[in-house]
C-alpha cells in the first residue's frame, strides 16, 4: 500500500480531470464554443509522452553503459507506452483540429513535425522485430533510440515554436503563459499534466514487468 | 610497429575505400546508370516540370541515390574483413573514413544528379549557383545519416528494407529544410528567414557526426 499511493493519487487525479474537464466553465470565443476543452486532454498526452521517451532513453544509455538487459526490456517498454500516448495526443488534436481549423490533417508545421517524430518512434519499434539476436537487438535499438530521441526535441519543441503556425505556442500565436490562460482551465490543466503522466509509468510498469517475466529464462531477478 | 596519427590512419581508411571503388567499378557506373534512369523517366513521364515539380523530383531522386549508393558502404565488405579492421583501428577512426569517403562520393553524385536533371528536365533555376551550393549541402547531410543508418542496418539480418524503414523518418525534417532552401533558387526574391534554416541544417550535420563518433563504437562491440 505504502509503496503504491502514486497509483491511487493518479486514479483520483484522472477522476477529477474527467469531472473537472467536462464540468468548469471556459472562456468561449468566438465560435470555438466548448472546443477549449480538449486541451485537458491533448495536452497532458504530450507530457506523458515526454517522460516516457526520456524513461526509454535514459535506459536505452544505461543499457549501453552496463550491457544488462533488463534496462533494454525498460527502453523498449517506455517506447512503446510513450508511442501509445503520443498517438493519442495526435488523435486528441485532429480532433480539436477539425472544428477549430476546419481540417483533419492541415498543413500546420506542428502537426506535421510530430507526425514524422511519431514515425521515427514507430521506426524504432519495427526495427526492434527485426532482429531473432537478443543482445544484438538491445544493442541496435538502443543506438537508434539516441539517434530518434536526438531528433525528437528539435522536431517537436523547437522547431514549432521558430516557424509561424495555427497552433498555439508557436512563434505568432499566443502560448499557455499564466498571462493568457483562465484560471478554471489551470485548476483542471495541472493535475492532469500530473494524473496522465502517472498513469502512463504504470502502464510502463506493468509491461515492463510482463516483458521481463517473457524473457525470464534468459534474464535473472 | 610505430602507431600512426588519427589523421595518417583516417587518410589510409578512406584511400583504401576509393581503390576500391575504382577497381570494382561496377557499383560505381551502376549508380550512375540508376541516376541516368530515374532522370530519364522523369522526362518521359512528365517532359519537362514546372518549378516546385523540379524541386521536388530532384530531392527525391537524390535521396534514393543517396540510399543506394552508401548502402553498400558497410554491406560490401565481409564479416572476416570488418574483423580485420577492428584489430587494426579504433573504431572512430572507422566510421570517420567511412563518413569522409561518403560525403566525397555524394558529392560526385550529386553534381551527375544535377547536371542530368539540368539536362533532361530543363532549367528553371535562377540562381544555379546558390543551387549548387545546396545540393552540395544536401548531398553532405544525407550521405552523413545514412552512413550511420548502414552501419546500423549491416548488423540486421534484413538490411535493405530496414535502411528505408529506419531511414525514412528520419531524413524528412532534413529533406524539407533542403527544399524550402532550394525553392530560393527558382525567384530572384529573397526568402525570409533563410540563414535560421542554413543553421538548423548546419547544426543537424553537427549532431549526426557527434553521435556517429560517440555510438559507433559501441555498435562495432561483438
Amino acid at each position: 500500500m505504502a509503496k503504491n499511493w502514486w497509483k491511487i493519487l493518479s486514479v483520483l487525479l484522472l477522476l477529477y480531470v474527467i469531472i473537472g474537464g467536462f464540468m468548469v466553465p471556459v472562456p468561449v470565443i468566438g465560435n470555438n464554443q466548448q472546443a477549449a476543452r480538449s486541451i485537458f486532454f491533448h495536452l497532458p498526452m504530450w507530457m506523458a509522452m515526454y517522460t516516457l521517451l526520456t524513461i526509454s532513453v535514459v535506459n536505452s544509455v544505461w543499457y549501453l553503459a552496463t550491457n544488462d538487459l533488463r534496462r533494454d526490456v525498460r527502453a523498449s517498454s517506455a517506447a512503446s507506452v510513450g508511442v501509445l500516448f503520443g498517438v493519442m495526443g495526435f488523435l486528441t488534436g485532429m480532433l480539436w483540429a477539425t472544428y477549430t481549423w476546419g481540417g483533419t490533417i492541415v498543413n500546420d508545421p506542428k502537426q506535421m513535425t510530430t507526425a514524422i517524430a511519431l514515425a521515427i518512434y514507430m521506426a524504432y519499434l519495427v526495427l526492434r522485430m527485426s532482429f531473432t539476436d537478443i543482445d544484438k537487438r538491445a544493442r541496435v535499438s538502443a543506438i537508434y533510440n539516441v539517434f530518434a530521441f536526438a531528433l525528437l526535441i528539435p522536431l517537436t519543441y523547437i522547431i514549432p515554436r521558430t516557424v509561424d503556425s495555427l497552433h498555439p505556442g508557436s512563434a505568432s500565436s499566443p502560448g499557455f503563459s499564466d498571462k493568457d490562460t483562465a484560471g478554471t482551465i489551470k485548476m483542471v490543466l495541472w493535475p492532469a499534466f500530473i494524473g496522465f503522466t502517472l498513469l502512463g509509468i504504470w502502464i510502463y510498469t506493468l509491461r515492463n514487468r510482463y516483458k521481463r517475466l517473457a524473457l525470464k529464462n534468459i534474464i535473472h531477478g | 610497429m610505430p602507431v600512426k596519427s588519427p589523421i595518417s590512419q583516417i587518410y589510409a581508411l578512406v584511400r583504401k575505400d576509393i581503390l576500391l571503388e575504382w577497381r570494382q567499378r561496377h557499383a560505381l557506373f551502376g549508380i550512375l546508370l540508376y541516376v541516368f534512369s530515374t532522370v530519364f523517366v522523369i522526362n518521359l513521364m512528365v517532359r519537362e516540370p514546372e518549378e516546385r515539380m523540379w524541386n521536388a523530383m530532384f530531392w527525391v531522386v537524390q535521396l534514393f541515390v543517396c540510399v543506394n549508393a552508401v548502402a553498400k558502404s558497410f554491406l560490401q565488405e565481409s564479416r572476416g574483413r570488418l574483423l580485420y579492421f577492428y584489430s587494426l583501428v579504433h573504431p572512430r577512426y572507422f566510421i570517420a573514413a567511412k563518413l569522409i569517403y561518403n560525403v566525397l562520393l555524394m558529392l560526385l553524385f550529386s553534381s551527375v544528379t544535377l547536371l542530368c536533371c539540368i539536362l533532361f528536365l530543363g532549367n528553371p533555376l535562377v540562381k544555379p549557383w546558390y543551387f549548387l551550393g545546396v545540393v552540395l549541402l544536401g548531398g553532405v547531410s544525407l550521405s552523413l545519416l545514412f552512413t550511420m543508418l548502414a552501419a546500423i542496418a549491416a548488423q540486421a539480418s534484413q538490411n535493405a528494407a530496414l535502411m528505408a524503414i529506419m531511414g525514412f523518418p528520419l531524413i524528412m525534417p532534413i529533406l524539407i529544410l533542403l527544399s524550402n532552401v532550394s525553392q530560393s533558387a527558382f525567384s530572384p526574391v529573397v526568402q525570409p528567414g533563410l540563414g535560421g534554416m542554413f543553421l538548423m541544417l548546419a547544426g543537424m550535420d553537427v549532431l549526426i557526426i557527434a553521435l556517429a563518433l560517440i555510438l559507433f563504437p559501441f555498435l562495432w562491440k561483438e
